[in-house]
């Protein structure tokens, strides 16, 4: 198989250069004649010093060239809408609803003014709540705050919460550490940094999950809690679960369950019978709210009622047939961010769950476990293709396998076989977080909304990059050839003598070399 | 056929406090160091399949040990004039090769595997068994046994093979402040899951945010006390937030604040050990994972003893860590009951406010 | 009945799957979950509507209970605002190759990349800022991820920050710094709403981290000492955080200009639709200067060349210093923040350029002078409170009314009043914050006075 894709390639020039001077794409409603002569001069009360001596250096375009550079860089981006964008594994890529964008885009979402009336606002209220309602039956857990804006925000607001726990209990100095594990998402190490905590790491024994004796070894007076995965981002499930949220309840910790990523499990097993204190669910990847090319996206935050007085302000609350917002959480951590949050997104999410209900949800689960596995089978295929740790563990959600065979064959490396993959039509595939413990790692997800059809496709498109990769290196290695852009000077990016992140930067360059 | 060779003399400037044995051996021996690589290389001709026949050098150079494990060579090339130089060494494996070997065998360290590596390349699959000062190159199994057991298994299995890197101690660029390994080539070893350990990061360490993290909990846990300080980067920037002029390469001692012992040998260090015991600061040295051992054998089970096994730490950054790929790091004093008591989980300390729990083997 | 969003559903295909996988059924790939952690039952959910007709009359049903701001007059701004939102903007941010993209990389996504490149390029010329990254969640936690560099940068742990800000920012900055760093307020002159800057030069030391200051503050007034307060910041070695809405950037002087180590603010204002709040997007702009940018999880992308001469190729500057490889040590907490609304941003910029810019900003200044003196005329009425110019927004104080009952009476004839301040400022007594921006006529804000007339009559 050769590519046979072309991605569209507009070279298009940056915002910057689009236009002439004296054009514009846009013109601001002016005030009217009677307001303008009330203010004849619109300055006149700022003070000279404080009024902008040189206009912004912004592009001056008209409105059709502008909206074509847009386009032109939409259709330069393999968003999951366009391509199988399965290779970003622990991002859960699903189908995101056409129907649930149209129902963000009502009036009565996107033309909501968060500080509105409550009896103005009933509606989204009402979803708010119910989709509360609905995470709390798929957790087990009591009461859930969507105002984390993303998947690491929730984590944060869970270590928060963490912290405001031991304080109330007078044991806030003494419990410093959180534990967590290297193959856990890196934010549920750096979430509890920044709210404070120091961080204890475990890494995984032979069977690719952190072993009992390790967690003992980590368990102190000083624990305030862990902050885990599971499955972890390999895939590999830690059967042991229980017993690890049972020993740190001993020892006086909370048990946080990082779900961002829950797409496997969904009706099959819960935070609340694991044992979980907290857990979090990222709306944009399990359910289905569009990534947006990086946010808005929402992370719901979830704990059992006895933590329910330290979520952030405000919750949503129920009286009668009434929806109101609770303020006055006396204990509450503060605010994650402002107002309730990302509410367009739940609504979203609310609209995704209700279209799947119980047996869809579960559709859901078994759906991507048999699509990670029959990829994983198809991907034994690949040439220098191995698996980390047990080989009879099987992948729930993502995996995370090794090319480093391959590497050493070819010293053709899975950076490079994932950039290649962009020749194929396909997303380039995760490699890992870091530290890289996996060698040459490749994390690929094929979550529900992919079909057997898609799977066979990616799993070729490896395989054929993989053989390429053998018969000429090169070949692989100056890949890709067929998409938007061909290989860039990634060690421009690291350094500051040549980093570029603005043109500001760059004429500042300039002005230093004299170019 | 297998082909075996020892160098005699690796290993001996260990635990005298010298870097490695490459021109020393002299001052080794005269410091009372006693050879080991012989013995090394009888455990790892025990571990092989009895029925594979064995050509090795004469004497020292692997004769004495593959009759010591009780067997009988097949074949013995010349084994040099008994110098026992680098020449010898390449001279040998050149010879073994030629007479048909299908892999190599080498007892030795760093600088054993450079020669091998200079004497036939990647053009015969070669396996080192640990017996030099220094062993960072990636050719070496973990231990004796364990190279033995590699070699059988890929002689009468699929013969899977991968490339590893060669690296032996760049001493021009000590001065420069970097424990920097320098390749020298490649080997192609036996690929067998957990035995050869991967060499991806070199001991130096790229990541400058955690080793001064590093550095700054450990001369907080140091304060006024005393701390024997092994080599490496991580541990020398210990030394350098402590404001003291301590080596890259070698063991010193700090004690109040001051730099007691520098590039101590084991006699030393026993010596300036009082009652109170010591802090013991080590990290992994090359990609293997071994924490005490290999670099530091001046930091022996009796100076462990004498500062306190349980005052052991362990420092390394996470980047470092990964390199082990989840398998345990390892100590192999030769002290058995010492290592017993230094086996299990570790708290190492992997940042100013972060700290992993590791397993120790 | 397979479900719409499920492929994969009809049973030969199942089979053929499970087959090559080599096991019975899916229940043998949930085998490492031990039963005893096994969900017994059905989720407690309501059945699912597979029909797209049916959910979208319940989920419609339910959301037109709100009241959309376009089907009254609102004047709520706050730190979320109505303004136009230009068609090319709802265009280009629900382009579904934008929207359904994620962490794609620089070969997959470069039209996403470049997008996001030039929101930061063209966004540090309306800053005057050398350095702009992809924007965090809001202002408030773009200035709170800013105030915590400072402490990371400088090593102190006190930071200094106004009175007269909203209570959103003041949970926010509780949140995530008052655990190990001290927040202390500078207080407002009770005339003027501006910053009482002998209280700072008091307040001050070299213990402070940072200073913070905003334009406009929470009770609308442009901060226009805000230059004084970044050079005693300075002089104390501290480092100045700078607030500003970009929407009067146009013609206000700009952080850049004024000195700031950062800059933060809402992107908004500046194409984003308010959504109940989710469009708030915050931005970040900094010095050039690597030790800075480490000290920032969130991500920067930089344009760098590629294999075919003349091409721009853009990557992620620095990835290395993230949350996604530092983990915990020394590192904030990023994420997923609002790329598509700095998609979003880049494009108003564009369209308005330079002209358009200024043009609104002048608009906001003078019907906001307008609004307020013709509020301010009513009798029992305070309108600006404070003498300090305004932006958009000012106080309005009540002599006897009750702002609840007033905005009550108000949401009857169909206008939501300004934000009730009886919370976030007792202090100030009866007093609300009222936002107006070019969305208003004349004939809006006239109506608006005649209606409140009647009201406080």
């Amino acid at each position: 198989m050769s590519p046979q894709f072309q991605q569209a390639r507009w070279s298009e020039p940056l915002l910057s250069e689009l236009g002439t001077p004296g054009e514009r794409g846009y013109v601001p409603t002016a005030p009217e004649a009677e307001i303008a002569a009330h203010a004849p001069d619109p300055l006149a009360a700022i003070p000279p010093a404080f009024r902008r001596s040189t206009p912004p250096r912004l592009p001056q375009v008209a409105q059709p060239q502008l909206l074509r550079h847009f386009y032109r860089l939409s259709q330069e981006t393999l968003g999951n809408d366009v391509a199988v964008d399965f290779g970003l594994g622990t991002c859960t890529m699903k189908y995101s609803p056409k129907v649930n964008e149209h129902l963000v885009r009502m009036p009565e979402v996107q033309d909501l003014h968060p500080a509105q009336h409550e009896d103005t606002v009933q509606g989204i209220l009402e979803v708010l709540w119910r989709l509360e309602q609905m995470l709390c039956a798929i957790s087990g857990l009591d009461r859930f705050t969507l105002q984390p804006p993303s998947g690491s925000a929730a984590v944060y607001t869970n270590a928060s919460i963490v912290r405001a726990y031991h304080a109330s209990r007078g044991e806030g100095e003494q419990r410093d550490e959180i534990i967590s594990s290297v193959f856990s998402h890196p934010c549920d190490q750096s979430g509890p940094w920044s709210a404070g905590f120091k961080v204890v790491e475990l890494y995984p024994g032979p069977n690719g999950y952190p072993e009992l004796d390790a967690l003992k070894a980590a368990l102190s007076n000083r624990t305030a809690g862990i902050v885990i995965t599971n499955p972890e981002d390999t895939g590999i499930y830690n059967p042991h679960i229980a017993e690890f949220t049972r020993l740190v309840h001993e020892a006086g910790g909370l048990c946080v369950y990082d779900q961002a990523n829950a797409n496997g499990i969904l009706g099959i097993a819960r935070a609340r019978e694991a044992g979980f204190d907290l857990c979090h669910f990222n709306m944009h990847k399990t359910f289905s709210s569009p990534h947006n090319g990086m946010g808005p996206a929402m992370g719901a935050s979830g704990v059992k009622e006895e933590l329910a007085r330290f979520l952030p302000a405000p919750v949503v609350e129920k009286r009668g047939d009434r929806f109101e917002l609770d303020w006055n959480r006396p204990e509450s951590i503060g605010k994650i961010r402002s107002f309730v949050g990302n509410a367009q997104i739940a609504v979203r999410s609310y609209a995704w769950i209700l279209a799947l209900g119980p047996d869809g949800i579960r559709e859901v689960a078994e759906t991507a476990v048999l699509n990670a596995n029959y990829l994983a089978t198809r991907l034994r295929e690949v040439p220098g293709m191995s698996q980390p740790f047990p080989t009879s563990n099987t992948p729930i959600e993502q995996f995370r396998w090794s090319l480093e065979a391959l590497r050493e064959e070819t010293g053709v490396g899975s950076a490079d076989i994932s950039r290649n993959l962009a020749d194929y039509g396909f997303q380039p595939v995760f490699g890992s977080h870091h530290p890289f413990i996996v060698p040459e790692p490749l994390t690929p997800e094929a979550s529900e909304s992919f079909s057997k059809e898609d799977i066979d496709a990616w799993a070729d498109a490896m395989i054929d990059i993989a053989k390429r990769a053998q018969a000429d290196a090169d070949d692989v290695l100056e890949g890709p050839y067929r998409n938007a852009c061909r290989r860039i000077d990634a060690a421009a990016l690291d350094d500051p003598e040549r980093w570029v992140p603005t043109s500001r930067v760059e004429r500042a360059k300039g002005a230093v070399t004299g170019d | 056929m297998i082909g075996l060779v020892v160098n005699p003399v690796a290993g001996l400037g260990g635990a005298v406090g010298l870097k490695g044995t490459d021109g020393m051996v002299d001052e080794a021996l005269a410091r009372g160091a006693v050879p080991r690589a012989g013995e090394r290389a009888v455990l790892a001709v025990r571990a092989l399949p009895p029925e594979v026949p064995l050509a090795t050098a004469g004497g020292a150079m692997g004769a004495d040990a593959v009759r010591a494990a009780g067997r009988e060579p097949a074949l013995v090339v010349d084994g040099g004039d008994g110098a026992t130089t680098a020449d010898d060494t390449r001279r040998a494996v050149a010879a073994l090769a030629e007479a048909g070997c299908e892999l190599i065998l080498f007892a030795g360290g760093d600088g054993t595997a450079r020669d091998v590596c200079a004497a036939i390349g990647d053009r015969v699959p070669a396996l080192g068994v640990p017996a030099g000062v220094k062993i960072q190159s990636a050719a070496f199994a973990e231990s004796p046994r364990r190279a033995g057991e590699l070699a059988g298994a890929w002689l009468t299995g699929r013969r899977r093979e991968r490339a590893a890197e060669v690296v032996d101690l760049d001493e021009d660029a000590v001065p420069a402040g970097r424990v920097g390994p320098r390749l020298y080539g490649t080997l192609r070893v036996p690929l067998g899951p957990g035995l050869v350990a991967s060499a991806k990061s070199p001991s130096n360490d790229e990541d400058p945010a955690a080793v001064n993290g590093i550095a700054a909990r450990m001369a907080e846990r140091i304060g006024d006390g005393t701390a024997i300080l092994g080599p490496g980067t991580t541990v020398a920037a210990v030394g350098r937030e402590m404001g003291l002029d301590t080596t890259l390469v070698g063991v010193d001692l700090v004690r109040g604040g001051a730099l007691v012992l520098r590039d101590a040998a084991e006699r030393d260090l026993l010596e300036a050990l009082d009652g109170d015991g010591a802090t013991t600061v080590v990290t992994p040295i090359g990609g293997q994972g071994f924490v005490l051992g290999r670099g530091n054998q001046q930091i022996s089970p009796a100076v462990l003893r004498a500062a306190g096994i349980g005052r052991l730490t362990v420092v390394a950054t996470p980047a470092k860590l990964a390199v082990l790929g989840a398998r345990p790091l390892i100590v192999d004093t030769g002290d058995e009951a010492t290592d017993a008591e230094l086996r299990g989980w570790h708290r190492l300390v992997t940042g100013y406010d972060e700290e992993t729990i590791y397993r120790v083997e | 009945m397979p479900h719409p969003y499920i492929p994969n559903s009809a049973p030969e295909v199942r089979r053929e799957m499970l087959d090559a996988i080599g096991v019975d059924s899916v229940e043998d790939l949930y085998r490492p979950i031990p039963s005893e952690l096994r969900f017994q039952g059905r989720l407690p959910l309501e059945e699912g509507i597979p029909e797209e007709g049916r959910l979208r009359r319940h989920v419609e049903g339910i959301l037109r209970r709100n009241t959309a701001t376009t089907d009254v007059l609102s004047f709520l701004g706050a730190g979320c605002y109505q303004h136009e939102v230009p068609a090319v903007c709802d265009e280009i941010n629900r382009r579904g190759e934008f929207v359904t993209s994620y962490a794609g990389d620089v070969y997959g996504d470069h039209g996403r990349l470049q997008a996001l490149w030039e929101f930061q390029d063209v966004f540090a010329e309306l800053i005057e800022m050398d350095v702009v990254t992809t924007p965090n969640y809001d202002w408030s936690t773009a200035a709170a991820m800013c105030l915590r560099s400072s402490v990371m940068l400088t090593g102190r742990k006190r930071v200094l920050v106004p009175a007269a800000l909203l209570l959103d920012r003041r949970l926010v900055f509780q949140d995530y710094l008052a655990h190990d760093v001290q927040v202390d307020e500078i207080p407002f002159d009770e005339a003027t709403g501006l910053l009482d800057l002998a209280a700072l030069r008091s307040a001050i030391g070299d213990d402070v981290a940072a200073v913070y200051v905003e334009y406009p503050n929470a009770l609308g007034v442009i901060e226009h000492q805000a230059a004084e307060a970044v050079e005693i910041a300075h002089e104390h070695g501290a480092m100045a955080v700078v607030g500003a809405d970009p929407s009067g950037l146009g013609v206000l002087a700009s952080p850049g200009s004024l000195g700031a180590d950062f800059a933060v603010g809402d992107l908004q204002p500046l194409g984003m639709h308010m959504s109940y709040g989710g469009g708030l997007s915050g931005y970040i702009g900094c010095r050039n200067d690597p030790e800075v940018i480490e000290s920032l999880p969130v991500f920067i992308f930089a344009k760098t060349d590629t294999l075919a001469p003349g091409q721009h190729g853009f990557g992620y500057l620095n990835f290395d210093r993230t949350h996604y490889v530092k983990r915990g040590e020394g590192s904030q907490n990023g994420g997923t923040t609002t790329a598509l609304w700095a998609i979003t941003a880049a494009a108003y910029l564009g369209l308005h350029g330079p002209e358009g810019m200024r043009e609104l900003g002048e608009g906001l200044l003078q019907r906001t002078r307008y609004a307020a003196d013709r509020i301010g005329a009513l009798p029992g009425v305070t309108a600006p409170r404070f003498t300090g110019a305004s932006l958009k927004e000012f106080v309005v104080t009540y002599d006897a009314h009750d702002v609840a009952t007033v905005d009550a009476a108000l949401r009857e004839r169909g206008i939501f009043g300004g934000k009730d301040l009886s919370v976030d400022f007792p202090s100030l007594g009866r007093s609300s914050l009222w936002a107006v921006t070019e969305v208003h006529t004349k004939d809006d804000i006239d109506r608006l006075v005649a209606t409140l007339g009647e009201v406080l009559a």
